[in-house]
């Protein structure tokens, strides 16, 4: 027998098993309705050879074990209900368990998308009231709550600027990107089939005017833009860059992730933006699910609206008094056409909108205010001591909802990496911020606390990081190993690249 | 917290707004509410919808009344699954990577094909993925599809090659079937991908095997449809030919949610793993040599390859993806051979019972697994309000996607519709079609 490796956590000899592992012949947990019908021979019914011959190998197990298994795994998952998860650029915020006990009621859980509009008068109602909200949120008049997701929303933008200037017989092929954009951006520039041109960022963080000036011709159809940006910073240009992309004809697009810095207090249409989306997981409460459900709605100018997606959500006035009618419009000629089934992430909107009514108008102003404020607490605690010397701010300026360091003097005079700092993070029972992006800054480190988080947990980070940079001042090696005592260590990620294992292979 | 930020106020964190940009006002939305407030306003407008729970639902088009079992609602709603991001840190990530890993191997084992990624957004546009895929893959910008396609998926797989550039052949129906004649007749050494839906929308199963021949002899690829909860008894699309499977994953254990959020599962052959859209979940180990899951091939993805990227899709549908597994698991191995074979029983007796109804004709002869389709010699739409009133949801009119089946009706059967629910539909819909035809025919006489 082998000696127990007594440095090992409980959860690390605990070695990962799947549910395919776990299946036995025979073992069940669905029981199906009894047969009411005749028994026909399925030859009758369905020709043998579009049949399946072999059944699906998918595991047997009973409920219990199912129950179990899941249990077990999920306990492998650090998540926002455990601790600070100060994920740049992602606004990890508090999930309200209202809003998951309002999604689940039978009148929006068990609505069929295809019900009559006359039977969802309530569904659709609900739509209308949150493309009211987020008008006024975003400052743009007409909303569509059809993309899936902030990057299904920004090839939305794409496709609609394609189709304002089709429509104006105008020819673009290149759209701008700042160096500092989500990687989303240049990739829902070419899978809308143009072409990107990145513009540089000037030395205050902001988009380079010359630069800028220098690539806007009328070949340029759009540029996208995130403002405050990827660095936490607030373009105070960004009606200058407006006038530059609109006097050359093209559109301007807001990346909505930072959104939650500024509600209440600015207002993209008022920036000059034609084209918004707004991550509803993001500002908007909607738990993130391990990387989804999202959903990413998009506000629109005047001039804009006539591309939006079908069907629209539209409220009808009846006019004497009459209640107004809600319907589904699918007769817009001018459409770019439908972006996916039916109407959308509903069960997010529910959510969204409960949130939106739980906080009110001022709720939100206050919830940006404090985002703000927590994060410039944070940025002031982080720019004392040991983080201060080796984690500087990557621009030296009041920032806003979220802030980017550089751990380039910690590479340097310590030889430890932001990848080694963040994962020490892990051992200290924090989620680590974005890393490596935006990819301007060397080493870079992005840090995005949110409202919800208390001062009491901000100084918990701001601890954690210094007691880990005195670690590496000690000893840099033992942080090239962290984590230690997370369920698995570092793993190995160049093979699982090199030779892929996507799924279980099964013997019978 | 303010001293120490050296701040007066909190305006003056905003400070660096230019005043032109500043609202300048408050946001013209109603106070914030108690929770209790909230939750009756919301259950007030869930009370004006007409749901599954309140009427009997044989609609289907794309999204069913399946049951799904307590557990899955017990483990999505877990704090650990619910409230994470994205696993970028997979040491810290295990359950939602593994589980990702787990999704994959039954959704590849349900295809029959050896790739398969952690989901994608929905079906549809799972479809118009597959194109973008297509056009990477052969160099080619022409598409066939089969109008047994769903219409959300032709309409945004026509939206999406809008952007990327592709143009659309559509072959139409036959017998209730993509016409092979005409779709043999559409394929030449110009076209990138066949996409093709079985059961298609009118609920016919199609021979994707005879039909893939073609498209296979001029390089382009397939790609299929498919409704996994049919995949117990049908023969999967890897086994037909295909190069890619994908659909909509909101029957494997999701609510309806009026339409969303659900997942899109999407799998492909080894030959195309490197192009393949979204995340995907590897094996590996960690340093010590324990066995551990990461996102695999990221070299793919937006946050690394940016504008070179095989999609801009940033995330999967993680937690609805999650549930999916979980059902998976909760029915078995046997349990969705079953459930596919009680379907097409239940199915089958349905469509004798319309069929056999004065003004309703079958609309195809073809075999069918869950959703068959008939046409009225009445009014569909005073049809459906008829049967509404009577708390039948009786299924999903044709006329506006399929204009040549003006009174087409679409009817799905799920297990959760019992005999007695099938033959209270029978008596439902007899009555409303004879009163409809009786009705538009009344009227038409007062118009003459």
């Amino acid at each position: 027998m082998t000696q127990p490796n007594v440095s090992e956590t409980p959860m690390q000899r605990d070695r990962a098993v799947t549910i395919f592992d776990r299946s036995k012949p025979g073992r069940r947990a669905a029981t199906l309705p009894p047969l009411d019908v005749p028994e026909r021979p399925l030859d009758e019914l369905i020709p043998s050879h579009l049949r399946r011959e072999r059944p699906a190998r998918l595991p047997e197990v009973s409920e219990p074990e199912i129950v179990r298994h899941y249990n077990r795994i999920s306990r492998r998952n650090f998540d926002l209900d455990t601790g600070l998860y100060p994920l740049g650029s992602c606004t990890m915020k508090h999930n309200p368990r209202l809003n998951e006990r309002v999604a689940a009621l039978p009148g929006h859980a068990r609505l069929h998308p295809a019900q009559d509009p006359k039977r969802a008068q309530g569904a659709l109602e609900l739509m209308w009231l949150l493309q009211e909200s987020l008008a006024e949120i975003c400052g743009l008049p007409h909303v569509s709550l059809q993309p899936s997701a902030g990057s299904h929303g920004e090839l939305a933008g794409l496709l609609l600027t394609r189709a304002y200037h089709d429509e104006r017989g105008e020819q673009r092929t290149k759209v701008l990107t700042p160096d500092t954009a989500h990687g989303t951006n240049p990739a829902s520039v070419t899978m809308a089939g143009y072409e990107v041109v990145t513009v540089a960022t000037d030395d205050r963080g902001g988009v380079d005017l010359d630069d800028l000036r220098a690539k806007v011709t009328n070949e340029i159809a759009c540029l996208m833009l995130t403002n405050p940006n990827t660095l936490g910073l607030f373009d105070e240009n960004i009606r200058e860059i407006a006038a530059v992309v609109h006097g050359a004809g093209g559109t301007l697009y807001y990346d909505g992730a930072n959104l939650n810095a500024i509600m209440g207090h600015s207002r993209p249409g008022d920036m000059g933006f034609d084209i918004v989306h707004v991550n509803l997981h993001k500002s908007f409460s909607q738990p993130h699910g391990g990387g989804g459900p999202g959903s990413g709605p998009i506000a629109v100018s005047d001039r804009i609206e006539p591309h939006l997606p079908v069907p629209r959500v539209v409220r009808r006035d009846e006019g004497n008094g009459a209640a107004p009618r809600y319907d589904l419009d699918h007769d817009r000629p001018k459409s770019i056409g439908r972006l996916r089934g039916f109407q959308g992430n509903f069960g997010v909107f529910v959510r969204s909108y409960a949130y939106i009514l739980s906080l009110g108008g001022d709720g939100l102003t206050e919830a940006s205010e404090t985002a703000v404020l927590n994060a410039n607490y944070l940025l002031a605690r982080l720019r004392q001591g040991r983080a201060g010397r080796y984690l500087p701010v990557a621009f030296d300026r009041r920032c806003m909802h979220e802030f980017v360091l550089s751990g380039r003097p910690a590479k340097r005079e310590l030889n430890v990496a932001t990848l080694d700092l963040a994962k020490r993070l892990l051992d200290f029972g924090f989620h680590p911020p974005t890393i490596y992006f935006p990819l301007l800054v060397d080493e870079a480190m992005m840090v995005e606390p949110t409202e919800t988080e208390t001062k009491e947990s901000l100084d918990g980070f701001a601890a954690a990081v210094e007691e880990i940079l005195a670690e590496a001042e000690g000893d840099p090696e033992s942080l090239k190993r962290a984590p230690y005592t997370t369920p698995v260590r570092r793993l190995d990620e160049a093979a699982a690249a090199r030779r892929p294992i996507v799924r279980q292979p099964l013997t019978d | 917290m303010l001293a120490e930020i050296g701040a007066g106020s909190i305006d003056e964190l905003f400070a660096e707004l230019p005043e032109e940009v500043r609202l300048g006002r408050d946001l013209e939305l109603p106070p914030g509410m108690t929770e209790a407030d909230v939750h009756d306003r919301l259950a007030g407008l869930a009370e004006r919808n007409a749901h599954a729970e309140d009427e009997v639902c044989f609609i289907g088009a794309g999204m069913y009344d399946h049951y799904a079992p307590a557990i899955v609602d017990a483990i999505t709603q877990r704090s650990e699954f619910l409230t994470p991001y994205t696993p970028y840190q997979p040491e810290i990530s295990q359950g939602h990577l593994q589980a990702m890993f787990e999704f994959q191997t039954a959704v590849s084992e349900l295809t029959a094909l050896p790739v398969s990624n952690a989901s994608l957004y929905e079906g549809p546009s799972s479809v118009a993925s597959a194109g973008y895929l297509a056009i990477g893959a052969t160099g080619r910008r022409r598409f066939v599809a089969s109008r047994g396609l769903h219409p959300h998926s032709r309409e945004t797989l026509a939206t999406y090659s809008r952007g990327y550039g592709a143009e659309i052949v559509e072959v139409g129906l036959r017998d209730g079937v993509t016409d092979a004649g005409e779709l043999e007749h559409a394929i030449d050494d110009g076209t990138a991908a066949v996409f093709l839906q079985t059961p298609n929308f009118l609920g016919a199963i199609e021979d994707v095997a005879a039909l893939a021949a073609k498209a296979k002899q001029a390089g382009a690829l397939v790609v299929v449809s498919a409704d996994p909860m049919t995949l117990g008894v049908l023969r999967p699309p890897g086994e037909c030919g295909a190069d890619i499977a994908l659909g909509e994953g909101q029957p494997l254990g999701g609510r309806l949610d009026y339409g969303g959020p659900s997942f899109g599962f999407f799998c492909a052959t080894e030959e195309h793993i490197r192009r393949m859209p979204g995340r995907i979940a590897g094996e590996t180990v960690d340093v010590d040599g324990r066995r551990g899951f990461v996102l695999a091939l990221q070299t793919r993805e937006q946050h690394i390859r940016r504008e070179k990227a095989t999609h801009n899709i940033c995330t999967s549908q993680a937690l609805n993806a999650l549930g999916g597994i979980v059902y998976l698991a909760w029915l078995g191995r046997r349990g969705l051979v079953e459930l596919g074979e009680l379907m097409a029983r239940r199915t089958a007796y349905a469509r004798e019972r319309l069929g056999a109804l004065g003004g309703v004709r079958l609309l195809h002869a073809a075999p069918v697994v869950r959703e068959f389709a008939i046409e009225l010699d009445a009014p569909v739409d005073a049809v459906l309000d008829r049967c509404a009133a009577d708390g039948v949801a009786a299924g999903y009119p044709l006329g506006r996607e399929y204009p040549e089946h003006e009174n087409g009706l679409l009817i799905a059967i799920t297990e959760r519709r019992s005999r007695d629910e099938i033959d209270r539909l029978a008596d439902t819909l007899g009555r409303a079609v004879s009163e409809s035809a009786l009705s538009s025919k009344q009227s038409a006489e007062v118009g003459a």
